[in-house]
C-alpha cells in the first residue's frame, strides 16, 4: 500500500514537472504562434540564477522561486525586442532563429561558469511513508505546478491584460483594428513565457544538475508536449503532460528511464498523427 | 618514418653536446606533443583539469632543461565532446604535426576512434585514464587503474562493513557494463547477491523511480558505476527523498570530476571510494608536488582528482621512457618503456607492466566527510590482473584488440 | 546547359584529378570527409529547399546509414553489399515515414517535430544497447560507445583490396558530382517542377491532378537515401560510427549548412558545408572562443539578416551587377525602340 503512494507520487510528480516546463513555450505558442527553441537554455539561465543567488547568500526560497522569473524574464523581454519581434509569424524562421540563440546561450554559459557549478542543495526533507521515504521537495513541485497552472488562468480570465491577450490570440488584426496595441501584447507574453521558463528552471534546479547543456534535454519533451497540447495553452500543456507523463511513467516503471522516455516519444508522433491540430485541436476547443 | 631519422640524429648530438645544449634548449628544435581533451561540451568537467595538469608537467620539464636538450610543446585540441572530431584530430596531430606522443581521450568511445588512426600511422598514444581493461596495442600505454585494481578492494570493504546485498547503478556504456560484471563476481565470491542492476546515459537527469525501486528492494548499500554531468543528480535526488544515510554508498567514478564541489556535504558524506590518488596522500613527493602544483596555479584551484593527476603521471611515465630511450624514435621508446621503469609519484609508486602495457600502481580507499576524501587504507602495488588475462605482449606483439573480458 | 554548372562541372573535375597529387595526406583526409558532408548537406538542400519538407531530424537517415553499414560489413566481410543496404534500409524508412506523415496530410512545423522526434528515438535506443546482449550477427552494437574497427569499402568482391584513402577521396568526391548533377538533372524532369510546384502551393498542384503526397513521399526517400549513403561512407572514412551520428545536434549542423550556404540552391549548401565544417575545425584548436558561440551566432545573423543564405545573395549581386552591366550597353537600342513607338 505504502509501495503504492511513493509510486503514485512519482507518477504525479512526473506529469507535474512535464507541466511546468512547458508552460512557457505553450503560452508563447499559444498566444503568438511561434517556437521558441532557446526556451531550455532559458529555463537553465533560471537555475544558474538561483545558483548565483544562493551563493551569495540570498534565502534559498527567494532564489528559487522570485531571482529566476525576474532574471529571465528581462532577458526573454530583451530577445524579443532584438530577435522575436523581426519575425512576427514567420515560424520556421523563429524556430531557427531561437535554435541559434540556444547555441549561443549554450556557449556563452560555458564560458561565464565554466565546468562544475556548486549546485542549489534541496531546501526540503524527505517524508516518511510508511516504510518508505518520498521527497518531500516533489510534493512541494507538485503543489507549486497546480498553484501556476490555476494563476496563469485566472491571469488570463480575469484581467485586463489577460482580456487584451485572448483577443489578440482570438483575432489580432480585430484586436488591433479595436486600438489594442498588438506589439506590446507580444512583447508582454513572451516575457511572460520567459519568465515562467525561468520560473521552471529554478524550481527544478535543485533536483537536477545545473549544467549548461542540460537544456537540451528540456526542449525535446516541451516542444512535444507543446505541439502534441495543441493551441491552447492551459488545457493543453494539463491533457498532454498528462497523458504524456503517464505513458512515460508506466514505461519507466516497467524497464527503464531510457525506454520511458523512447515510450514518450512513440505516444507523440501518434498523436500527432491521429491529431496533428494536438488534443486542443479536437478537445476542449474554445477554452484557454 | 621520416622524423625519426631526424631526430635520432639530434637526439644523438643532444646526448654528446648535453651541456652545451641545456643552457640554449630554448633555441633547440622543440619536441612537439599532443593534448586531445574535451575542454568544452559535456565532459569539460574532467578535460580542463588533465590538460592543466598536463601543460604544468611540460612547463616544469622544460624549466629542467628541457626533454634531451630540447624544449616539449604542447598542441592542444579541444574535442568537444564529439568523436568526429576526435577522428579528424588524430589524422591532424599524427599526419600534420607528426608529434611524438598523443596523450588523450577521455571516454573509452574516444579512446577507440584514436586508437586504431594512431596505429595506422605509427603515432606513440598515452590513455592516461581509469577504464574497463582489456586493451592490448603495443602502441598505447595506460596508466589508468581497471576493475581488477581497485573494484576488487572497493566490494570487499563495502560488504564487510555495510552487508551482503547491492543495487548496482551504472552508466551504460561498455566501461559501465564490465564494471558492473566485475561487481556482481566480486560480490558473489564473498557470499553476497546483487539484487538489481540499471543502466543510465550520460545525460541521464531523471532517477525517480531508480529510488523508488531501491526503496522497494532494500538493499545493505549501493554502488554507482556513474558518469557524465548528468547523474550527478541521482545523488541529490536520493538526499532529498532522505535516503541520505540510511542506505550507504560505494562509487567506483564518484569525484573523478569532482562531483563533491557541486553537492552539499550532506548530500556525499560517507560514499566510499577506491582511488589510485588522493590529495590526503601523505608522502613527500605528494605534497611536494601539491605545494608546487598550487604556486602555479592558485591556492583555490578545485582538488586534483584521479583522473587529473592519471594524466600528470603519464606524462611522466612518457617522459622517462623518452630519456632512458635517448630519442623519440616510436619503438625505441616503446622498448624503453618496457624495459621496466618505475617512478615514484604522488599516487605512490608505479610500474609499467611490459606484458599489457598498463601499471602496476598503489590504490587508496577513501571515504567522503564534509567534501573531502578521507584516506581509509592502502593497498599497494595492485597488477592489472583483468587485462592480463586476455593479453600478452610478449606473446603476440603485433596484437591491436581489445577484448572483451569475459567476467566468469 | 547554363554557365554556372558548366563551371561547376569543371571545377569539380579539376579538383578531382588535382588534389590527391597536391594535397598531403591529412588535408585529403579532411577534404574527404567535406566531400561525404556534402552528399549529406545536398540531401537536405533538396528534402527542404525544393522539396518544402522541414526535416529537423535529418541525422536519423545518417545514422542508420552509418550503424546499416558497419553491421553489414563487420557480418559479411565485403563491402558491396553493405554500401547497398545503407542506401535502401533509410530510403525505406523515409518512404515508410513519409506515408506515415504526408498521407495525413500533416505538413510545415508538424512534420519537423515527427521527425525530431524520430531522430530522438533512434538516438535513445542506439545509445542503451551497450551490453554484450545487443548485437546484430557479429556486430555488438555498442550503446554510446559506438562500433569502432569498422573495416573500409574494398573494391568490389575484393574484399582484401581496401580502399586507400586517395582512392577514397575520389570516390567520396566523384559521389559529390555525381549527386550534384544527378539532383539537378531531377529537378529538371517533370517530377522536380512538380515538387518545387508543391514546395510553392500544395493545393494547386493537386487540383492541376498530380498526386502531391507520392510526389513528396517519392522526394523524402531519395533524400533518405542520399543521407544513408553519406552515412555508409562516414562510417568508412573514419572507421567507427556512435550514436552522435543519430544527434539533435548533427541534425542542427545539417540545418546550419543549409541556412548559411542557401536553402533554396543545390550548392549552397555545399558551400555552407564545407565552411562550417571547417571552421569548426579551427575552433577546437584554440581556446579563446566557445565553438558553440559562434555556431549560434553564425546561424542567428544568417536567420535574420541573410535569411536567404551567401549563394543566393551573392549570385543576386553579381546578377544586378551584369544586368546594370548589360542595360548600359543595350540603352540605345531600346531608346530607338521607345521613340519609334511613341
Amino acid at each position: 500500500m505504502e509501495y503504492a503512494i511513493v509510486v503514485g507520487v512519482e507518477f504525479v510528480y512526473a506529469i507535474a514537472t512535464l507541466a511546468l516546463i512547458s508552460l512557457g513555450l505553450a503560452i508563447v505558442f499559444g498566444m503568438m504562434r511561434i517556437i521558441n527553441l532557446a526556451h531550455g537554455e532559458f529555463m537553465v539561465m533560471g537555475s544558474y540564477a538561483a545558483t548565483v543567488a544562493v551563493h551569495h547568500g540570498v534565502n534559498v526560497w527567494i532564489s528559487i522561486l522570485i531571482v529566476p522569473p525576474i532574471v529571465v524574464g528581462l532577458i526573454g523581454m530583451v530577445v524579443e525586442r532584438l530577435l522575436v519581434r523581426h519575425l512576427y509569424g514567420r515560424m520556421v524562421e523563429t524556430m531557427l532563429a531561437t535554435w541559434g540563440l540556444s547555441l549561443f546561450v549554450v556557449g556563452l554559459l560555458t564560458t561565464v561558469f565554466g565546468d562544475t557549478t556548486e549546485g542549489v542543495p534541496t531546501p526540503l526533507r524527505g517524508i516518511a511513508v510508511g516504510a518508505y521515504q518520498v521527497s518531500g521537495y516533489s510534493l512541494f513541485v507538485i503543489g507549486l505546478t497546480v498553484v501556476t497552472m490555476l494563476g496563469m488562468y485566472a491571469l488570463l480570465r480575469s484581467t485586463r491584460f489577460g482580456l487584451l491577450a485572448r483577443g489578440t490570440m482570438q483575432n489580432a488584426d480585430m484586436a488591433a483594428a479595436l486600438g489594442t496595441d498588438t506589439s506590446k501584447v507580444y512583447a508582454v507574453t513572451f516575457t511572460l513565457g520567459a519568465a515562467l521558463a525561468g520560473f521552471a528552471g529554478g524550481v527544478l534546479a535543485p533536483v537536477s544538475g545545473v549544467f549548461p547543456s542540460i537544456g537540451g534535454s528540456y526542449i525535446g519533451r516541451a516542444f512535444i508536449t507543446v505541439i502534441g497540447g495543441g493551441a491552447a495553452p492551459l488545457f493543453g500543456t494539463a491533457s498532454a503532460s498528462t497523458l504524456f507523463g503517464i505513458i512515460n511513467q508506466i514505461a519507466t516503471f516497467a524497464s527503464n528511464p531510457v525506454y520511458g522516455e523512447v515510450a514518450l516519444l512513440l505516444a507523440a508522433i501518434v498523436l500527432i498523427r491521429a491529431m496533428p491540430q494536438g488534443i486542443t485541436g479536437r478537445f476542449f476547443r474554445g477554452r484557454l | 618514418m621520416k622524423i625519426s631519422r631526424r631526430t635520432l640524429v639530434q637526439g644523438a648530438a643532444a646526448s654528446v653536446f648535453a651541456p652545451a645544449l641545456v643552457r640554449s634548449a630554448a633555441a633547440a628544435d622543440p619536441i612537439i606533443i599532443a593534448s586531445m581533451y574535451d575542454l568544452s561540451g559535456g565532459l569539460e568537467a574532467a578535460g580542463k583539469p588533465m590538460y592543466d595538469v598536463l601543460s604544468f608537467a611540460v612547463e616544469e620539464m622544460n624549466a629542467a632543461g628541457g626533454l634531451l636538450g630540447r624544449p616539449v610543446k604542447v598542441v592542444s585540441f579541444d574535442t568537444q565532446t564529439n568523436m568526429q572530431l576526435y577522428a579528424q584530430y588524430a589524422q591532424e596531430a599524427a599526419l600534420k604535426h607528426k608529434v611524438a606522443v598523443v596523450h588523450g581521450g577521455i571516454t573509452s568511445a574516444s579512446r577507440e576512434v584514436i586508437r586504431p588512426v594512431l596505429d595506422k600511422y605509427r603515432t606513440l598514444y598515452f590513455y592516461d585514464m581509469p577504464y574497463e581493461g582489456g586493451v592490448c596495442d603495443r602502441n598505447i600505454f595506460i596508466d589508468g587503474v581497471t576493475p581488477a585494481h581497485d573494484t576488487e578492494v572497493l566490494v570487499k570493504h563495502a560488504m564487510k562493513n555495510w552487508g551482503k546485498t547491492v543495487y548496482t547503478l551504472a552508466a551504460d556504456y561498455n566501461y559501465g557494463q564490465i564494471t558492473s560484471d566485475w561487481v556482481k563476481k566480486f560480490v558473489q565470491d564473498g557470499g553476497g547477491q546483487v539484487l538489481g542492476t540499471e543502466f543510465f546515459p550520460l545525460d541521464a537527469t531523471n532517477f525517480g523511480s531508480t529510488i523508488s525501486k531501491i526503496q522497494a528492494a532494500k538493499p545493505d548499500f549501493i554502488l554507482t558505476i556513474l558518469v557524465g554531468g548528468g547523474p550527478i543528480s541521482f545523488y541529490r535526488q536520493f538526499a532529498a527523498a532522505g535516503l541520505a544515510g540510511k542506505i550507504p554508498i560505494a562509487s567506483t567514478t564518484f569525484a573523478g570530476s569532482n562531483e563533491q564541489l557541486v553537492l552539499t556535504a550532506e548530500e556525499s558524506n560517507g560514499i566510499l571510494l577506491c582511488k589510485n590518488y588522493l590529495e590526503a596522500i601523505d608522502t613527500p613527493v605528494n605534497k611536494d608536488f601539491l605545494k608546487r602544483f598550487r604556486a602555479r596555479y592558485g591556492a583555490d584551484y578545485q582538488p586534483i582528482s584521479d583522473l587529473t593527476m592519471a594524466s600528470y603521471q603519464g606524462m611522466l611515465l612518457w617522459a622517462a621512457g623518452v630519456k632512458k630511450a635517448g630519442t623519440l624514435d616510436r619503438m625505441k621508446v616503446i622498448e624503453a618503456l618496457e624495459s621496466g621503469i618505475t617512478l615514484d609519484l604522488p599516487s605512490g609508486a608505479m610500474t609499467i607492466d611490459p606484458t599489457t602495457h598498463h601499471c602496476i600502481l598503489d590504490v587508496h580507499l577513501a571515504v567522503m566527510k564534509d567534501k573531502n576524501l578521507v584516506p581509509i587504507e592502502t593497498f599497494a602495488q595492485r597488477k592489472p590482473l583483468d587485462t592480463a588475462a586476455v593479453c600478452d605482449l610478449n606473446k603476440s606483439p603485433n596484437d591491436t584488440k581489445q577484448y572483451i573480458i569475459k567476467v566468469k | 546547359m547554363n554557365l554556372g554548372l558548366a563551371c561547376i562541372g569543371v571545377i569539380g573535375v579539376a579538383l578531382l584529378v588535382a588534389l590527391p597529387a597536391t594535397l598531403d595526406l591529412y588535408e585529403l583526409l579532411q577534404i574527404t570527409l567535406y566531400a561525404i558532408l556534402g552528399i549529406l548537406a545536398l540531401s537536405l538542400a533538396f528534402i527542404w529547399g525544393y522539396g518544402g519538407i522541414l526535416c529537423f531530424g535529418h541525422s536519423a537517415f545518417f545514422g542508420l546509414g552509418a550503424y546499416a553499414y558497419a553491421v553489414a560489413v563487420i557480418n559479411l566481410g565485403e563491402s558491396t553489399l553493405p554500401l547497398l543496404i545503407a542506401i535502401a534500409l533509410p530510403a525505406a524508412l523515409a518512404a515508410g515515414l513519409g506515408y506515415f506523415m504526408f498521407y495525413a496530410r500533416i505538413s510545415d512545423v508538424y512534420v519537423g517535430v515527427i521527425t525530431l522526434t524520430v531522430a530522438l528515438i533512434l538516438y535513445n535506443c542506439i545509445n542503451s544497447t551497450a551490453g554484450p546482449e545487443y548485437h546484430i550477427g557479429e556486430a555488438l552494437l555498442g550503446g554510446f560507445n559506438g562500433i569502432p574497427n569498422i573495416p573500409s569499402l574494398n573494391i568490389p568482391f575484393r574484399p582484401d583490396a581496401q580502399l586507400e584513402p586517395e582512392a577514397m577521396f575520389v570516390l567520396s568526391m566523384g559521389l559529390l558530382l555525381l549527386t550534384y548533377f544527378g539532383l539537378t538533372a531531377l529537378l529538371a524532369t517533370r517530377f522536380g517542377r512538380v515538387l518545387v510546384a508543391i514546395r510553392e502551393n500544395e493545393q494547386r498542384v493537386e487540383f492541376l491532378g498530380y498526386d502531391a503526397r507520392l510526389h513528396k513521399l517519392v522526394a523524402f526517400a531519395i533524400g533518405g537515401g542520399l543521407a544513408g549513403l553519406a552515412g555508409c561512407l562516414f562510417a568508412a572514412w573514419g572507421n567507427y560510427v556512435s550514436p552522435t551520428a543519430f544527434s539533435v545536434v548533427q541534425s542542427a549542423q545539417i540545418i546550419i549548412w543549409l541556412m548559411v550556404g542557401g536553402a533554396g540552391t543545390l550548392i549552397g549548401p555545399v558551400i555552407g558545408c564545407f565552411a562550417i565544417s571547417w571552421l569548426t575545425l579551427k575552433i577546437g584548436t584554440q581556446q579563446f572562443v566557445n565553438a558553440n558561440v559562434v555556431l549560434g551566432a553564425i546561424l542567428l545573423v544568417f536567420v535574420l539578416l541573410v535569411p536567404k543564405g551567401i549563394v543566393p545573395l551573392l549570385s543576386e549581386r553579381l546578377g544586378s551587377w551584369l544586368l546594370s552591366h548589360r542595360r548600359l550597353t543595350q540603352l540605345p537600342r531600346n531608346a530607338a525602340t521607345q521613340e519609334s513607338k511613341a
